[in-house]
């Protein structure tokens, strides 16, 4: 479903002397559907960066990340857009939303851009506010002025709005208390059932160790790290 | 599928100096792209190039008409052009008062543009700029109010649905935000989006504001000196841009 050929970064920094910034080199690896990987590594190995790349959000120089068929690193921006839309799944560590929209619209917009029915899209964004403990009265309001904890559920419950066949979730559980970090451990487990391949970052090792099947460790691929 | 609108090397020069030069690409149905750069990096000369306000030295803006198909909308005539610019295409200046007749009651202006496609039926006329007055966010008593007598914001607004009224295919916006205060800011970019997704219109927006970008643009085009220096998906050019001015683009937002 996710696979990565020989694939490496580097940032430039024309602004400050022209830096390189040798970031990852060589990655190869591959997730099958209905397997969850996790990426593991120091801070700064290079995690959240190859996951950004995988989604595209970052730009990858050399190599290959085939998504589904698509390979994102020649893909028109259209055609990114529209694998995010249908396939790719992204649950970052911070809620981006247009100010003043109510949570209830921010949950049910990624089914509102399927063109699910407005009723649907609603009933499922209630389904899992619901489940992941975010009170009934918060749902009109917008996310901007919730905590840190609310914030990240209300990203949770987007990222999971829709049943995406490939996922890549960014440190899911950090910051959840133990209810809310069950609930979304069940939510990965449920995702697997169904066939999603998962690519996660956990520092939470109880959590990484019960929903992933294998663990890839970026160290290895950060040039001047490796050991 | 075809492009919406498929932009071919389009050039404007004022005398010696280049306005906008070597600027081409496809928008398809339901995008919405960006456009930032500084002042005078051509954001605006090309809008007006692709609108028809300005006469491009060299290219075609080859858009997909209803009746006929895709077009050059440069070499068709006078008439086609401004019937396109009543229907099919929008037009949202970044000063309300460009865009809307200031003598002219709000429901007036959004009835205009009515008029103008061939309705003739005062009541439905009356009724569906008092709907889009409603959608707009503009209360429905201030219908037989002149613009000179809303805030700016309103004013903003008001323009918006005077365009948007005809159901246009295509949308061009010059810093529909720009002077506006942010509240008032955050409640027209909730309002830009929702109609995009609900009418699944296109839309092509000059802004200097980033965040404006991020929450509104699919694609993103950076210009320096009336160039196309760096495309892409907008996230991907605002996280991770390439080249050395959008670097510093970027780089030079304070953080709020």
């Amino acid at each position: 479903m996710i696979e990565l050929k020989d694939v490496s970064k580097t940032f430039t920094l024309h602004n400050q002397g022209s830096a390189v910034i040798e970031v990852i080199s060589n990655v190869s690896f591959a997730v099958a559907p209905g397997e969850c990987v996790a990426l593991t590594g120091a801070s700064g190995a290079g995690k959240s960066t190859l996951m950004r790349m995988i989604y595209g959000n970052y730009l990858t120089q050399t190599g290959e990340i085939c998504i589904d068929g698509l390979n994102i690193v020649q893909a028109k921006p259209r055609d990114i857009i529209k694998l995010r839309r249908d396939v790719l799944g992204y649950v970052s560590q911070f809620l981006r939303v247009v100010p003043r929209v109510p949570t209830l619209d921010v949950v049910a917009e990624p089914l509102r851009a399927l063109a699910v029915p407005a009723d649907e899209a609603q009933a499922r964004a209630k389904a899992l506010l619901t489940q992941l403990n975010i009170p009934e009265r918060l749902w009109s309001l917008s996310p901007t002025t919730f905590s840190g904890g609310e914030q990240q559920r209300v990203n949770i419950t987007r990222g999971f709005a829709h049943t995406y066949p490939a996922m890549l979730l960014d440190e899911p559980t950090a910051s959840l208390d133990a209810a809310n970090r069950e609930v979304v451990l069940s939510l990965i487990e449920d995702a697997k059932a169904r066939g999603a391949a998962i690519i996660g970052i956990f520092h939470d090792e109880a959590a990484r160790s019960r929903v992933c099947d294998r663990e890839i460790d970026v160290g290895r691929f950060t040039p001047g790290m490796a050991a | 599928m075809t492009p919406l609108l498929s932009v071919q090397g389009i050039a404007k020069r004022y005398g010696a100096h280049i306005g906008c030069a070597d600027v081409s690409f496809d928008l398809y149905p339901g995008e919405v792209m960006g456009i930032v750069g500084e002042s005078g990096s051509g954001k605006s000369t090309l809008l007006n190039c692709m609108a028809g306000h300005l006469v491009p030295d060299a290219g075609q803006v080859v858009f997909d008409t209803r009746t006929d198909g895709p077009r050059d909308t440069i070499t068709m005539s006078e008439p086609e052009r401004r019937m396109l610019g009543r229907t099919d295409w929008a037009f949202v200046h970044q000063h309300a008062r460009d865009g809307l007749r200031m003598g002219v009651s709000a429901g007036g202006n959004v009835g205009e543009r009515l008029m103008a496609v061939g309705e003739r039926n005062y009541g439905d006329i009356r009724d569906k700029a008092t709907d889009w007055l409603g959608r707009v966010e503009i209360d429905a008593s201030r219908v037989d109010d002149r613009p000179t007598t809303f805030s700016g914001g309103m004013q903003q607004r008001l323009q918006i649905a005077r365009n948007l009224v005809t159901g246009p295919r295509l949308v061009f916006m010059d810093e529909p935000t720009g002077g506006l205060d942010v509240s008032v800011q955050a409640r027209l970019l909730d309002l830009l989006r929702g109609l995009v997704r609900d009418m699944g219109l296109s839309a092509i927006i000059v802004t200097h504001d980033l965040a404006v970008v991020r929450l509104l643009a699919d694609r993103l085009m950076v210009m320096k000196s009336g160039r196309v220096v760096e495309a892409g998906l907008t996230d991907q050019v605002l996280d991770d841009p390439q080249h050395a001015y959008s670097q510093l683009l970027v780089s030079s937002v304070l953080q709020v």
